[in-house]
């Protein structure tokens, strides 16, 4: 108990650090929200005067819309396909005992070990030579190898905090590789399945480094803002979208973030 | 308690296991298995395939050649894109470790009730637009931006200044700040499964707060810090967004020549060249970490 106090000893200080840690992390994301309000074209202080003129330039904006749309078609594929893929390389994993599916779980978590822009440029050069090119489809691809390790830590950690005993109760019961999988793993990891969907949508959503090498003629939305960025003038109307692709990936983030929590604890309490 | 128990009743009778049929397995195995193998490992084979190649316009290059990398060895622009890059990769690295370490700590010692929310709260970040992030720091350092304003508005400054766009320093500010999150959760982990046991051990027999944290808490937590070291230092010393969007011509980096090299330069095979060179660099500092892990004697 003396460890307690001890260690709780300078709490306060390290609590006011946290908090400092917190505004600089958020303070300078919170200034795109706060100047696309701001009545100038110029993100400066003092402000200006409440508008809502940018927000209005984002609506029939024909070019916005078409990036909105890739990016939206492109993140619920390319989720799809990253979560298939999270789901089926951690479960064997854990359960497969064969060497090529640890082969493969460790493969799949290598891309943090490589800076996007070598992913990007290993990609274009494979898409290439089988003949896709730069298009939505090299896309897809590229944005579920980037959020592959993602949800196959998500769905690793899930399947792995599952008791054994569940899974080994439905096989002794008779069910089937496929029918203890379908009907007692995954609706268990249900909630953690979403999660990972979400949580690749969002990287897929807001992924610019790798897109940027794949992109053909129809931009994705981060590839519309890099290609506004140039103009002083749309400088306010990037703000704007930048403020509302910022609630759209807080409120998802959230969501995943409870989603992944949920229904842990019932696992945890009544082990098997 | 639980898993030793479970596991010495499966031992005693045929394991679940071995029943696992062969359409299952390879069911499972194939999606995970294209991906990996194709669009990882093939595509990077690609990748060094074509470093050995001469550029003659075609996708594939031409010949057998190492003059890539002749080139890379000794044009003297090479090592010092190279060295600026490590550079800055290694500060960022250094300022996002050291400022997220109390984070963490306090995370994992101190937060108490509050513990979850934080933890929402630092990597909220991690899931927002990268380039938004960076894009924000722009309008903070520039000419007529946030910074100056600010400081010409409170009287300190008459004139705006242009120290602040387009330096290196601003490229480590801002890439510090776009992965700062990248750091927290790492440390966090490794701090939170120290057994609460061990520091009170260290208490009892009489260890100061400091001498406990230095000799029981930070090596306990040096795998983590590796781990934070390396996915920040990863993706920092092959960016080329940063540099093109706040730091100017004088903070090129290594990922700024290789993607000329696929756009403007259109000299693939010394694009990717260049690529392996990153990724050895890499290899580098990834066996320097693993090392220095085993040093500290990781717990597992």
């Amino acid at each position: 108990m003396s460890a307690r106090t001890d260690i709780n000893a300078g709490g306060g200080w390290l609590g006011l650090y946290v908090l400092g840690y917190l505004v600089f992390l958020y303070l300078p994301v919170l200034l795109i929200p706060l100047f696309s309000f701001n009545n100038s074209i110029q993100a400066a202080f003092p402000l200006q005067g409440f508008t809502l003129e940018w927000y209005r330039t984002l609506y029939g904006n024909p070019a916005l819309s078409g990036a909105l749309a890739n990016s939206l078609v492109i993140g619920v594929i390319a989720a799809s396909g990253a979560t298939l893929c999270g789901i089926t390389v951690s479960y064997m994993d854990l359960y497969g005992r064969s060497p090529l599916a640890a082969t493969i779980s460790a493969i799949a978590r290598l891309p943090i070990l490589i800076p996007g822009v070598i992913v990007g440029i290993s990609l274009l050069i494979l898409v290439n030579l089988i003949g896709l090119g730069p298009s939505r489809v090299s896309i897809v691809l590229g944005h579920i190898l980037v959020a592959l390790p993602t949800t196959v830590v998500v769905m690793r950690s899930r399947f792995a905090a599952i008791p054994k005993t569940i899974r080994e109760a439905a096989l002794d019961l008779g069910a089937s590789d496929w029918t203890t999988f379908r009907r007692v793993m995954l609706p268990l990891s249900a909630p953690a399945v979403l999660s990972a969907f979400m949580l690749a949508f969002l990287i897929s959503f807001d992924e610019f480094i790798v897109v940027f090498f794949l992109a053909g003629t129809e931009p994705t939305l981060p590839l519309y803002i890099w290609s506004q960025l140039r103009f002083p003038r749309s400088l306010p109307t990037v703000m704007a979208l930048g403020t509302v692709i910022l609630a759209v990936s807080f409120i998802i983030a959230a969501s995943a973030e409870i989603l992944r929590h949920r229904g842990l604890g019932v696992a945890r309490r009544n082990p098997a | 308690m639980g898993s030793s128990m479970s596991s010495t009743i499966v031992a005693a009778r045929p394991l679940p296991e071995n029943r696992i049929s062969p359409v299952f397995r390879f069911a499972m195995l194939l999606p995970g298995g294209l991906v990996t193998f194709f669009l990882i490992l093939f595509a990077l084979g690609l990748v060094v395939f074509l470093a050995f190649r001469g550029n003659d316009g075609s996708l594939l290059g031409a010949g057998l050649t190492a003059q890539n990398f002749i080139t890379v060895a000794t044009d003297p622009l090479y090592w010092t894109v190279t060295l600026r890059s490590l550079v800055i990769a290694g500060l960022v690295t250094l300022a996002t470790v050291a400022t997220a370490y109390p984070v963490a700590y306090y995370l994992a010692f101190h937060a108490g009730r509050r513990r979850n929310l934080l933890l929402f709260l630092v990597t909220l970040p991690f899931w927002t637009s990268y380039l938004l992030r960076v894009f924000a720091w722009k309008i903070v350092l520039a000419y007529n931006g946030v910074l100056n304003s600010a400081f010409i508005e409170s009287g300190i400054w008459k004139e705006p200044t242009l120290a602040f766009l387009n330096t290196p320093a601003a490229v480590v500010v801002t890439l510090a700040h776009a992965y700062a999150p990248f750091a927290i959760l790492p440390i966090y982990v490794a701090l939170d499964t120290i057994p609460k046991s061990l520091l009170e051990a260290a208490s009892d027999l009489g260890a100061r707060p400091f001498t406990s944290f230095r000799r029981v808490v930070l090596p306990n937590s040096m795998p983590g810090v590796l781990a934070a070291a390396l996915v920040v230092f990863v993706p920092t010393v092959g960016d080329y967004v940063t540099p093109a969007m706040v730091g100017g011509p004088a903070s090129t980096m290594i990922g700024t020549l290789i993607q000329s090299q696929f756009g403007k330069a259109n000299d693939w095979p010394f694009g990717a060249a260049l690529s392996v060179c990153v990724m050895l660099v890499i290899l580098c500092v990834v066996l320097v970490a693993r090392g220095a892990d085993r040093r500290f004697g990781s717990r597992t």
